[in-house]
């Protein structure tokens, strides 16, 4: 009983306070003709006639999803294969890593015009400034994952003389993950933002183009639904990786309950 | 016996660690060798670097200098007749893998195929009485049960040599005698040639074909004692024998000895 009226409870604050932070919002702008803070309704039409049609969702929806998708996946697998060599040898490590806190100090943001120097205008340059930041993360956790290996764990697998592939499968993968797994939650974040301000640097399509093409030409309403759609895909990404770190920590999250007793 | 190549030779082992105060001389210098099919306890004060002296006859530690010869080759690495039981039996196992999973690792480290893998981890896993575990997680176990998956792993592994350091320091003591019972039950199926350290006088004794009595660091080998007791032994009966209490009053007197510096032979 007390499991159910928990979830009910969980359930009920999930829908309940944003409906209240609606509502709130509606008072608050109702039978003002503020340009910049239209009502609700407003934004709903716009957000309707602007995101829920084909030419919007093929022309800039989902090419902001796919270089979003294709540029967290990158800084994953980058950040993943580097930080598990990097951090199983200990002179890569320690020659690498004060480079490493250099480079993670530096704001993406200010490699944009380096970058489109480099790589143009295109496509590559976009994804380019998705894994310049949302790399750092998961590389530095994977790292910091791997040196953390339990040392008994460790001779434990060096005397049973699993090497190679197989040990990088069972055993040093899934020993670094809940590290690994901490730093893709920051990734996915950070690969969002960036997204978003790749394209509002010399684009002509995509999610972050849209809004500063709305906010330019005083579509206010449009340019807030544009928002919108940008906090509902950060849900809907924040819960598919919940979903996907259930799977893959099941044994982390169920060994954590029976330690705490 | 003495006629016969020895199975496992440990010669003038000697490890020193290098600490910020200058160097520690862990293991000053041992030298004895185990035959095949032998069950080896070895015991002394705690801190008198069992556990070094482990992770040099297992491979896992370079010494200083001297040799350790398994079969005639020397160890360098950790060898492939070896298996090793650790201590932390916590730590020892992969809780992201089942108990089937923890066991079948190493064989298929070893190229064994699929079939003959899970018939192997079967019969290891009943032959320690977890039949009804093979699909749980490690740390939805007992200890003592967890322990039990680590001794099943080496069993499958079919080792020549079986390495246990301090298995049940963490156990408590019914569980103990349990997995006591179960080590003398496995050496005498498996023909398995067993080195047990321990820092536990009658477990040692309990145990033992043999025990080899360790001095404080820099260790060397204080008493090598072979075990006259009865092969067939039983927690009960075997602890009551005065033959028994003899050895245990000899080993413990021998360890006091230890601690205070002197050296008997």
């Amino acid at each position: 009983m007390p499991a159910v009226r928990r979830s009910l409870v969980s359930v009920g604050l999930a829908v309940g306070v944003p409906i209240l932070l609606v509502l709130a919002w509606a008072l608050a702008t109702q039978g003002t003709q503020n340009l910049y803070f239209p009502t609700p309704g407003k934004v709903f039409d716009a957000f309707t006639s602007t995101w829920l049609t084909g030419a919007t969702i093929t022309k800039h929806v989902l090419p902001s999803l796919g270089r979003f998708a294709i540029g967290v996946v990158l800084s994953i697998v980058i950040g993943i294969v580097a930080g598990t060599a990097i951090g199983a040898t200990p002179w890569l490590r320690s020659l690498l890593e004060p480079m490493l806190e250099f480079f993670r100090a530096i704001p993406p943001v200010a490699l944009v015009p380096v970058i489109m120097l480099i790589l143009g205008i295109d496509d590559s340059m976009k994804l380019a400034v998705i894994v310049s930041g949302s790399v750092w993360p998961v590389l530095l956790n994977t790292i910091e994952g791997v040196r953390a290996m339990d040392p008994v764990l460790t001779d434990t697998s060096r005397s049973y003389r699993i090497r190679g592939a197989l040990a990088y499968r069972y055993f040093v993968l899934p020993a670094a993950s809940p590290q690994i797994m901490a730093g893709v939650r920051l990734c996915l974040s950070i690969g969002l933002i960036l997204m978003v301000i790749s394209e509002m640097f010399a684009a002509s399509s995509g999610l972050g183009y849209q809004i500063l093409f709305f906010q330019r030409q005083y579509m206010i309403a449009e340019m807030w639904s544009g928002i919108v759609l940008l906090g509902i895909v950060g849900v809907a990404v924040a819960a598919i990786f919940q979903l996907v770190e259930r799977r893959v920590l099941h044994w982390y999250h169920g060994s954590r309950e029976v330690s705490r007793g | 016996m003495a006629d016969k190549a020895p199975l496992l030779s440990v010669k003038e082992l000697k490890k020193t660690y290098a600490s910020a105060t200058g160097p520690v001389e862990a293991i000053g210098s041992i030298t004895f060798d185990v035959h095949a099919g032998e069950l080896v306890c070895i015991v002394g004060p705690s801190g008198c670097g069992k556990t070094t002296l482990l992770k040099c006859l297992s491979g896992l530690l370079a010494p200083t200098s001297g040799s350790v010869r398994l079969d005639g080759a020397e160890v360098t690495a950790p060898p492939k007749k070896m298996a090793v039981v650790f201590q932390e039996y916590g730590r020892s196992l992969y809780p992201w893998l089942t108990v089937a999973d923890n066991v079948a690792l190493p064989l298929r480290a070893q190229g064994i195929g699929k079939a003959e893998r899970t018939a192997a981890v079967e019969r290891a896993v009943e032959e320690v009485g977890l039949g009804h575990a093979m699909h749980k997680y490690p740390w939805q176990l007992s200890g003592g049960m967890q322990q039990r998956v680590a001794i099943a792993r080496a069993v499958a592994y079919q080792p020549e040599v079986l390495v246990m350091d301090e298995p049940f320091a963490a156990v408590d003591a019914q569980t103990r005698a349990d997995l006591e019972d179960l080590v003398r039950r496995v050496w005498q199926d498996l023909g398995v040639t067993v080195l047990f350290v321990t820092h536990d006088i009658d477990e040692s004794v309990y145990l033992g074909e043999r025990v080899l009595m360790l001095t404080n660091s820099p260790t060397t080998i204080q008493e090598d004692l072979a075990i006259d007791l009865p092969a067939e032994r039983d927690q009960l009966s075997t602890r009551a024998l005065p033959r028994f209490t003899e050895l245990r009053t000899h080993v413990y007197e021998q360890i006091q000895r230890a601690k205070r510096g002197e050296l008997v032979r």
